[in-house]
């Protein structure tokens, strides 16, 4: 099986430095992309059907179709990287980053250069300390080396690459809140249409991709888009970075054919529930994906397959719910995250999460009433895609409505017997 | 005033951004770097170097969780209180803090050394609970680990002021 | 034209423009917060969600924001469907959990946007069992209250304070629902047109503290559409009364005027109305050693008639702060040749040379909307935020119109505020400010330009030189003037609507003959080029218009020091006047002195009525009807709003009880108000028009006058049972068609008497949408006023060729230059207690190096001695401004203890106990 994106990766080791990771192939794809036409570059991430990790699965070659093109395209255009890796649950962009961060900056190079981009930003959360110190190191390989900078590697394409670590918050990973982050203002997202390929950083073109993403840019480049397409076990390409955490025996990260099925994943990789807990559910793609049970273990993970089965693939990073954590607690949780991470841009988000949260609190502290239910199922319906100004509330929902579906049971007996039946 | 090296810094950073307005989240941290935290001495500085409004200023700082606006203590614990680290135990460890160092989550021990602050997902769910304290994280964390923690930290200190007292003719200021 | 159906019905609607803004404009109820039309969409509130359908067969649709969704030919939509309602249904529910319980004590009630918008969506009973998030208030300053407990998260008050009107000590700060709008810290709003706060916020978050003093609800107030009387912009209020006081201004919309915002000196200076200082009595004094005594109105009819009948020499003063009717009743009392204008020789001329400019010239005088849509503007000579802020606040959106285009390319519409934000970045259109010293706008400028006037005015005719050669080129210019005058001359001749600013401020004839060079070089090479002049009152031009020599003949006349002019006189009535703001003080006491009976009619004491034989109460704008002029020469007509207490009438009825009296009527007394107004468009060339300013006293709809109360008006039964049980009459208004009672034509009267804008649902200030055709447009029936002077076709006025010399710098003296305040300059808002707390104090402002030469600091006292009137010295403290050129002094005239000393003029500048340098 092939691991493409974690094959220089040695968890407890350095990352491969520029010369260790030029050694074993590395910047071949940026060389054999700069030789081609900016469109070609395009063309074979379509073709290998690249669709984004960054959650919501988005086909990243379309994506770097918006961008003007041509002599009268408006200059500079920006190339970003979305390394803020906020959604509870998820720690995949983190491996990538501290693991081989030339993969990533040859990533975004060519990418870069796909859609003539003349400055690119690592848009890195503040927590990645370890992270920060490789890339700016690995940055400075590239600029030495030429890969950065004017005329790269003897072409006429010229990027400039930064830095830039985050000052906190969940809502600056929404691409266009991370513009106006990037701005030095309030991360409050921005209207779409424009979107940011028009107008977007400083009001020019402007691509956000995640990480992971871009990480699997070069090997595309490099080996072809069937051989990527191959990789995979389901119509979307390539390998994914799958993550379990929660009480199974091997909590842990691996990359694995995109469309591996949740069960072999659970099992054969993260090893099964620790003795004496059982099994209940899963957010399977971070905290703003739908609840999953036993019935949909042997869903594939991968984009489509996650949602005929009214989930999403989000981040492919699970978190598991056992029988011994209380289901209402967990969403109550989860919910104080959300309500607390809005931006206060719009009504829905900034009111109607904290009285989602404060309704999950009473249910926790004994003071559930049968209307608080109502309650709930209304917000999971109203904050929904489209309410809202974006898509931070209707993420809220997703665990919200599932949760409401498949633990009903919990919640009555929360209101029933007026305490959270797992506090002792 | 900023002092010569936040200046410097900050001057530092000013290559990455084409305008004068985007260095300010980095200037703020820059700031709060040197001085532990943002007061509104420090917004006013930070506000005239970039010859920003306080108010518009403020707006940023107050948006952003990892610019503190209130002081803190030498440490800052952020310990993780995401869905992963809570199911395996985040309410155990907060208090345990509690019990270890008398403070809940926002507070600060009497004698300045920690302050401990709630944290979203720190990225490490495959080894909750996890935390931070300062810029270093730890994880597969459990109440005997945190105590080993704390007393670590509690050492350094004690080391600290002992090197302040024997002041620096002592020369050995290499950390072991 | 687009169709678009609205739940299964065919509409026609104007492409591209946002769907809400149409829907209300079809005049559909459909509730928002974040949306206004003059700061456009950006979906925020989410209150306006409606449903939208691919086509014929989609039955399920999507719930879509009406003010982000652009109107597009077959569109098809719903407001009624049920998720739809629902889901504003929520969002009303969402914005009240936090919102306090206090409707009964909150200031906005029973106008409150929010409270319309809950039953609008019929949100009734509350299920919220949380707490409600608190908040500390801050101290805003004596103008705007805060309780931001009220706060619904709608962004408003930041939109319109930050991103409209460039202010910048205010902010969104915090998030999550704990969003605190605020300054960094407690302290007086900056901005001049912070009031607006209290309009733009949909809650009672902001809300009028000059209001507090005296509270009463909206519903309670008997109001009257009126005109700004604090400066020449002729900004549309509506004032509000109750039991006999004037509580407070609110903002008409004027689509050709002042849209939806007022200044502060506008909003809050009415307080002057109120004041102590109101001149309520008739009064005399036999002696001039003796005080005024109050005597009755008959008795002071009765005295007059006899001194005007005794022969006495009669001249009369007019006033640029007085309406075109009052100024006419006082020339035809005393005879035209006897009348003079109530403004100095220099004023006079100024005024005369705008008028000349705008009637005979080519360039047109825009609206103030029409500033909004210029494209490049050059600012010659004027401090707009301090003498018409108004302009200001038009010149700020001017700058947006170049950036928008670059947004409309990539396909954003207009109306989405953020996203042209977003795209457009720092980018701004041309705006050049030239000014005496730093202004309010600079923040905005393009490039600035500082020096004395004659310098302003060189740059000026630089530039227009530099766009049409056949203009009078300008000798021994620097090479920088050169340059900057060569890239405005550029940027002028690449607009598409290019603009010059000019006025009054700088004092200074060339500047304004300036201003109209390079407008008219634009016209005279085929750039329709408009001119904007600022005027310091609220009739500076409509008495101009009226004509009459200038203060210093009079005075001359009264002395007897004329020049021969066939006129002497001993006796002078002076009409809403006070001389002391006109010219020197000395000269004016000596005119006093030598005139044996001086009548002063106004509403305020001043030192000119104090030292006047007789006064007669005069009622203010807010007591009387008239005609006034502003910069744009639209005139416009104001009603009286409630009846004063005791002997006050309008000016122009004392002059008409006086004529009556002395028996020298014309034909037939004037019995009410059109009649004036028509004798004097009859008579006076120019002022024809005024005519149709407004609708005339007979004027009825269906029979019925339009009422200044509101049928919610309370307690009219009730107000003076205490002293009698029979509710009084409502007293008779010969000169208006309003009544002062609830009783009338209950719906939309044309424009010019509106008195409020109410409609069933919608009590707040948004009812206004309900009497425009197209919500943010003209009103329905159109903006009030008429255009008094239009420009004549290009070509037709050869340049000016009067251009100043360089300015040098002489040793040991100044150019004292006037500097300008939003607040005090202006002599009757100062009044108000509100702005007296925010006016200029008296200084002497001084460039740092000179400063530094005389060895004075910030601070220190300074003595100045006008050389035209060295015996009168002023200690004034110093203030450092840079932006001074060296070898002038900033002097902030029209304060109460610097008015009517006329600058520039030289003068000589020294430490208070230094020597005085021979
Ligand atoms: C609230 C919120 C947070 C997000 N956080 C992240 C993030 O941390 N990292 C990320 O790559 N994408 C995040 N996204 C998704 C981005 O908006 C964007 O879709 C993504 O970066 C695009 O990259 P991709 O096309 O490569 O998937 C977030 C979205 C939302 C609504
Ligand atoms: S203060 Fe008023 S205008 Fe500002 S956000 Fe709150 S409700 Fe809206
Ligand atoms: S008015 Fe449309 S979202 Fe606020």
């Amino acid at each position: 099986m092939e691991t493409p994106l974690t094959r220089s990766i040695a968890p407890e080791k350095a990352p491969p430095d520029l010369a260790q990771y030029e050694k074993a192939g590395g910047y071949a794809a940026l060389r054999k992309a700069l030789r081609m036409a900016p469109g070609d570059v395009t063309a074979a991430v379509k073709e290998a059907n690249l669709r984004g990790r960054g959650g919501a699965g988005f086909p990243t070659a379309q994506k770097w179709s918006f961008v003007p093109m041509g002599d009268d395209a408006p200059h500079p255009k920006y190339f970003i990287c979305n390394a803020d890796e906020m959604e509870p649950g998820t720690f995949k962009d983190r491996l990538l980053l501290e693991g081989d961060p030339h993969q990533l900056i040859e990533g975004m190079i060519v990418s870069a250069y796909a859609v003539q981009a003349d400055v690119g930003y690592i848009f890195l959360r503040w927590a990645y300390k370890l992270a920060a110190q490789r890339l700016e190191q690995a940055i400075a390989e590239a600029y030495h080396r030429g890969y950065l900078g004017r005329n790269i590697a003897g072409s006429s394409y010229s990027l400039e690459l930064h830095l830039h670590v985050s000052a906190g918050r969940y809502m600056c990973g929404e691409e266009t809140a991370l513009l106006n982050a990037l701005e030095g203002k309030r991360a409050n997202p921005r209207a779409k249409p424009p979107y940011p390929q028009v107008s977007g950083l400083w009001g020019k073109p402007t691509v956000v991709n995640n990480v992971e993403t871009l990480c699997c840019v070069p090997h595309i480049v490099n080996k072809g888009a069937a051989w990527f397409k191959n990789l995979s076990r389901s119509g979307d390409g390539g390998t994914k970075l799958y993550g379990v955490s929660g009480r199974v025996k091997k909590p842990g990260l691996w990359e694995l054919p995109m469309g591996t099925p949740i069960r072999e994943i659970l099992e054969e990789h993260a090893g099964g529930m620790r003795n004496g807990y059982r099994f209940r559910g899963l957010l399977p793609g971070g905290a703003s994906t739908d609840f999953m049970i036993a019935d949909h273990l042997d869903v594939a993970m991968d984009f489509d397959s996650m949602q005929a089965a009214g989930s999403r693939l989000g981040t492919g990073t699970m978190i598991i719910l056992d029988d011994r954590t209380c289901p209402v607690g967990m969403l109550h949780n989860l919910e104080h995250f959300f309500a607390q991470e809005s931006c206060g841009w719009c009504t829905p988000c900034w009111s109607g999460l904290s009285w989602v949260e404060q309704i999950l609190k009473g249910l926790e502290d004994g003071k559930g009433e049968a209307s608080d239910l109502e309650r709930l199922q209304s917000h999971a319906r109203l904050l929904s895609p489209g309410h809202t100004f974006c898509a931070l509330a209707p993420g809220a929902a997703e665990p919200l409505q599932s949760g409401l579906k498949y633990f009903r049971d919990d919640f009555d007996r929360h209101i029933r017997e007026k305490r959270c039946p797992w506090r002792s | 005033m900023l002092s010569e090296e936040e200046k410097q810094e900050i001057e530092a950073q000013s290559q990455h951004y084409p305008t004068t307005r985007a260095l300010c989240i980095e200037a703020l941290k820059i700031v709060q770097e040197h001085r532990g935290w943002v007061s509104d001495e420090g917004i006013a500085d930070v506000a005239e170097a970039l010859q920003m409004a306080a108010a518009e200023l403020e707006g940023v700082a107050t948006f952003y969780n990892m610019i503190f606006r209130k002081p803190v203590g030498r440490h800052v614990i952020l310990l993780c209180d995401s869905v992963s680290c809570w199911i395996m135990g985040y309410d155990r460890l907060r208090e345990h803090f509690r019990a270890r160092l008398g403070i809940g989550l926002g507070e600060t021990t009497a004698d300045g050394c920690f302050t401990l602050l709630p944290n979203v997902c720190l990225g490490a769910c495959d080894h909750a609970p996890a935390m931070m304290i300062d810029s270093t994280h730890y994880q597969d964390l459990d109440p005997d680990r945190l105590d080993e923690i704390l007393a670590k930290y509690r050492m350094e200190e004690i080391r600290e002021e002992k090197k302040e007292k024997r002041g620096p003719a002592d020369g050995n200021t290499a950390d072991p | 034209m687009a169709t678009i159906h609205i739940d299964n019905r065919p509409y026609p609607v104007k492409e591209g423009e946002n769907l809400l803004q149409q829907c209300l404009s079809l005049g559909f109820n459909l509730p928002y917060f974040c949306w206004h039309p003059a700061l456009g969409s950006v979906g925020a509130c989410r209150q306006c969600a409606i449903k939208q359908f691919k086509n014929e067969e989609d039955k399920h649709g999507k719930i879509v924001m009406a003010c982000m969704t652009p109107a597009t030919d077959g569109a098809r939509i719903s407001i009624e469907d049920p998720e739809a309602r629902e889901f504003r249904a929520s969002i009303i529910e969402w914005l009240m959990i936090n919102h306090p319980h206090d409707c009964p004590v909150c200031d906005e009630g029973g106008e409150c946007h929010l409270q319309d918008m809950t039953v609008m969506t019929g949100h009734t009973y509350r299920r919220y069992r949380g707490r409600k998030r608190t908040f500390h208030n801050q101290n805003l300053g004596p103008l705007v209250n805060h309780e931001m407990n009220r706060c619904i998260q709608c962004y408003r008050c930041t939109r319109f304070y930050r991103d409209y009107a460039g202010g910048r000590d205010f902010d969104a700060l915090v998030l999550r629902n704990e969003v605190y709008f605020g300054r960094h810290q407690d302290g007086t709003l900056e901005s001049e047109f912070s009031g607006n706060l209290v309009e733009v916020c949909p809650t009672g978050v902001f809300t009028d503290k000059s209001l507090k003093q005296h509270y009463t609800r909206k519903w309670d107030f008997q109001t009257a559409p009126s005109v700004c009387v604090h400066c020449g912009l002729g900004c549309n209020t509506i004032p509000g009364e109750r039991y006999g006081t004037l509580r407070r201004i609110h903002n008409r919309f004027n689509g050709a005027v002042n849209g939806y915002f007022l200044c502060d000196r506008g909003r809050y200076g009415y307080d002057f109305v109120n004041s102590e200082r109101r001149i309520r009595r008739p009064a005399l004094r036999n002696n001039r050693s003796e005080p005024l005594q109050p005597i009755s109105k008959g008795e002071a009819v009765q005295f007059l008639a006899e001194l005007l009948a005794n022969g006495t020499r009669i001249i009369g003063i007019g006033s640029p702060r007085a309406s075109i009717e009052a100024n006419f009743a006082l020339r035809t009392l005393v005879g035209p040749e006897r009348f003079y204008a109530g403004v100095s020789e220099q004023d006079g001329r100024l005024l005369a040379s705008m008028l000349d400019i705008l009637g005979q010239g080519p360039a047109r005088s825009p609206s103030l909307h029409e500033v909004e849509l210029a494209d490049a503007v050059l600012v010659l000579g004027e401090d707009v935020t301090n003498t018409a802020p108004l302009l200001a606040l038009a010149l700020r959106q001017s700058i947006r119109r170049q950036p928008q285009k670059m947004a409309e390319k990539m396909h954003i519409p207009h109306w989405n505020d953020h996203a042209v934000r977003a795209a457009v970045q720092q980018e701004q259109g041309p705006l050049f400010i030239a000014a005496i010293a730093d202004t309010k706008l600079d923040d905005v400028a393009t490039e600035m330009f500082r020096g004395v006037p004659d310098d302003l005015a060189r740059l000026g005719f630089a530039v227009a030189h530099a766009i049409d050669p056949r203009a009078p080129p300008v000798s021994d210019l620097p090479d920088t003037m050169r340059t900057l005058a060569d890239t405005i001359a550029k940027a002028l001749k690449a607009a598409g609507r290019p603009l010059v600013v000019s006025g009054m401020g700088c004092a200074n004839v060339a500047v304004i003959e300036a201003a109209a060079s390079v407008a008219w070089a634009l016209c005279n090479t085929g750039h329709a080029a408009e001119l904007c002049f600022a005027v310091p009152e609220c009739n500076s031009l409509g008495a101009a218009m009226i004509g009459g020599a200038h203060l210093e003949l009079a005075f001359e006349t009264v002395l007897g020091t004329a020049a021969y002019t066939g006129i002497a006189a001993d006796t002078v009535i002076i009409l809403e006047n006070d001389l002391y703001h006109r010219a020197d003080a000395a000269a004016v006491d000596r005119f006093l002195a030598a005139a044996r009976n001086v009548v002063v009619i106004d509403h305020i004491s001043h030192a000119t009525s104090a030292r006047a034989d007789v006064v007669l109460p005069a009622g203010t704008f807010a007591e009387t009807d008239g005609t006034l002029v502003n910069n744009e020469g639209r005139a416009q007509r104001f009603f009286q709003v409630f009846v004063p207490q005791g002997d006050i009438q309008e000016s122009w009825r004392w002059a008409q009880d006086l004529i009556t009296a002395a028996g020298a009527d014309k034909d037939d007394p004037w019995l009410n108000l059109d009649q004036v107004t028509a004798a004097c468009a009859a008579s006076i060339p120019g002022l024809q028009p005024i005519l149709r300013a407004a609708p005339t006293a007979n004027f009825r709809i269906g029979g019925q006058k339009v009422p200044r109360q509101p049928h919610r008006y309370s307690g009219r039964t009730a107000m003076l049972a205490n002293i009698d049980v029979h509710e009084p009459e409502p007293p008779e208004d010969p000169d208006a068609p309003l009544s002062f009672s609830m009783e009338g034509y209950p719906n939309h009267p044309p424009p010019a008497l509106n008195p409020r804008f109410w409609a069933p649902g919608w009590n707040s200030v948004q009812a206004l949408n309900k009497f425009q055709d197209e919500v943010g447009g003209a009103l329905t029936g159109g903006d009030p006023g008429v255009r008094l002077i239009e420009p004549l076709p290009a070509g037709k006025v050869g340049y000016f060729t009067n251009i100043p010399s360089a300015f040098e710098r002489r040793a040991g003296e100044w150019l004292v230059v006037p500097l300008r305040h939003i607040f005090g300059t202006e002599e009757l808002s100062a009044l108000a207690p509100a702005l007296a707390e925010l006016a200029a104090k008296p200084y002497l402002a001084l460039n740092p190096d000179d400063a530094a030469e005389l060895g004075l600091a910030t601070g220190d006292d300074s003595q100045l001695q006008l050389q035209r009137n060295p015996g009168q010295k002023y200690r004034l403290p110093v203030r450092l401004e840079p932006g001074l050129q060296r070898g002038s002094a900033g002097l902030p005239v029209g304060l109460p203890v610097l008015a009517g000393i006329a600058v520039p003029a030289w003068g000589k500048v020294t430490g208070v106990g230094q020597e005085t340098p021979s």
